[in-house]
């Protein structure tokens, strides 16, 4: 039997739209409407729109709530004021990763955790486990609806003044409240709204209605991978640990959490493998779990629409890990050449 | 432009939505409007090399979307002649045009007897409809 599917508030939006659906992390969701390269540069030249309400909303609360989230989480909470946001790590006692989530403090002692939608249960049932007296976590997932708004052009769509990025307030766009981040997963300026799901199709209808295109998973992925952004399941996993995957400054390593000693022994005497983003130096894209000689594997591959050729993120040993690098990487038996390159993978030309 | 949905009369089609056209001993073989359709916009073209041989019903080359790579299964078998290199350059030529500037090889026919077990427009239109 085949597990059923849930659906967004903008389920029937998309249908109409004629948006290709696929199931992703138990979610029926639209991959594309017009097509992921029409989409994709829709975002890196003007202003795009994703419904991004899969993923898990998390209300952790109470006076013990800050001391709680300091030792789960791999960032420094202490920097992160009210109206401020922080990219974060739930880690485990190996130091792996659980989730990469982003804290938004709401107020003193009141904290949102915006997850992954496949980690959701994960990790609500992690934090609920450990849950100490004087606070409490609720999964409010499904009384929300999450937009991201991405593009050079998504703010003066929007009518929405310039904010410091990973900052947050609460406004009104055409009537309906949201909550405005100034957060995303592209790589360009823009904003996540959460609404109340109730609120999900009004709002979908300003966003379009202010000519942001429609814009399905396909081109959040290229868009990703094209700035380094890692996909968790993919690039980070309860099995890889964020010094090698390049994310230790999410990692406060001067505080206590959870794995936290594998950590600093990791970084003291170096990664053996370290996740490096390349680009194909040959006509080929390569894929997830595609070997690369040496002793890595790819992770993520996709063809970049803005480059016209394959990227990817993978682990390689650590001697093989400096941008300039050559990589053989085992395209279906095929050998290809790919490069080491800095990060991001793709930078706009100023 | 992505084409409108058709499947020409003239051609053969192979149920793993390939199509073959028939030159006398040689064919043209491509990719239908189904395939091109549930791959999305094509972004690379694997092709055989010009002189290998090819059977009817394995692949011989791949195309790959954005998100996904398939195989391209040969409706007959034969010996390549030729490969469509404007394909390889611009895959989303298939895109635009399956059956036209978007043919992927041309080869020259083992067994033209071969044609026969393959499915008239109508008969693929119905496989179509059921998938």
């Amino acid at each position: 039997m085949e597990a059923t599917l849930e659906r967004t508030p903008l389920y029937a939006r998309h249908l109409a739209l004629g948006a290709r659906m696929v199931p992703f992390a138990g979610w029926e969701m639209p991959v594309s409407y017009e097509g992921v390269i029409a989409e994709h540069r829709a975002v890196r030249t003007d202003c795009g729109v994703f419904d991004v309400s899969h993923m898990g909303e998390l209300h952790v609360e109470g006076p013990t709530a800050h001391a709680f989230l300091q030792g789960l989480l791999s960032n420094d909470l202490d920097r992160v004021g009210d109206g401020q946001a922080q990219y974060t790590l739930l880690t485990n006692e190996r130091g792996g990763i659980v989730d990469d989530l982003i804290v938004y403090r709401l107020r003193a002692g009141q904290y949102l955790l915006v997850v992954n939608a496949a980690n959701r249960e994960t990790v609500y049932g992690w934090l609920k486990e450990r849950e100490p007296r004087g606070c409490e976590v609720r999964d409010a997932s499904a009384e929300y609806a999450l937009l991201a708004v991405q593009g050079p052009r998504s703010l003066e769509r929007l009518g929405l003044p310039p904010r410091p990025a990973f900052t947050h307030e609460l406004g009104e766009l055409d009537g309906i409240e949201v909550l405005i981040s100034r957060t995303g997963y592209t790589g360009e300026p823009g904003v996540e709204l959460c609404c109340a799901a109730e609120d999900a199709e009004a709002l979908w209808d300003a966003v379009l209605a202010r000519g942001a295109v429609p814009c399905g998973l396909g081109a959040r992925d290229t868009l990703r991978l094209e700035v380094c952004y890692p996909l968790h399941g993919a690039d980070i996993t309860p099995d890889t640990d964020a010094i090698s995957a390049g994310l230790g400054w999410a990692c406060a390593l001067g505080k206590e959490f959870t794995g936290v000693e594998v950590l600093r022994r990791i970084r003291a005497e170096g990664p053996a493998r370290r996740l490096v983003p390349f680009v194909m130096e040959e006509k080929a894209i390569p894929r997830r779990g595609m070997p690369i000689a040496g002793g890595g594997e790819v992770t993520s591959g996709t063809h970049s629409p803005m480059l016209d050729r394959g990227i990817g993120l993978g682990y390689v040993p650590a001697a093989s890990a400096a941008p300039g690098s050559e990589l053989t990487i085992d395209v279906r038996g095929r050998p290809r050449r790919a490069r080491v390159v800095e990060k991001p993978i793709y930078r706009k030309e100023e | 432009m992505p084409a409108a949905e058709t499947y020409p009369d003239d051609l053969r089609y192979h149920p793993e939505h390939d199509w073959a056209r028939i030159e006398g001993e040689e064919a043209v073989l491509g990719i239908t409007w189904f395939a091109q359709d549930s791959l999305g916009e094509l972004v690379h073209y694997e092709p055989p090399a010009v002189g290998a041989t090819i059977a009817k019903d394995e692949p011989y080359g791949e195309v790959e979307s954005v998100k996904a790579v398939s195989d391209v299964i040969a409706p007959l078998s034969g010996e390549v002649l030729a490969v469509n290199e404007r394909v390889v350059a611009e895959p989303e030529i298939v895109n635009e045009d399956p059956y036209g500037e978007g043919w992927l090889v041309r080869i020259r026919m083992a067994d033209p007897g071969e044609a026969e077990t393959l499915m008239d427009a109508d008969a693929y239109r119905a496989h179509v409809a059921e998938q």
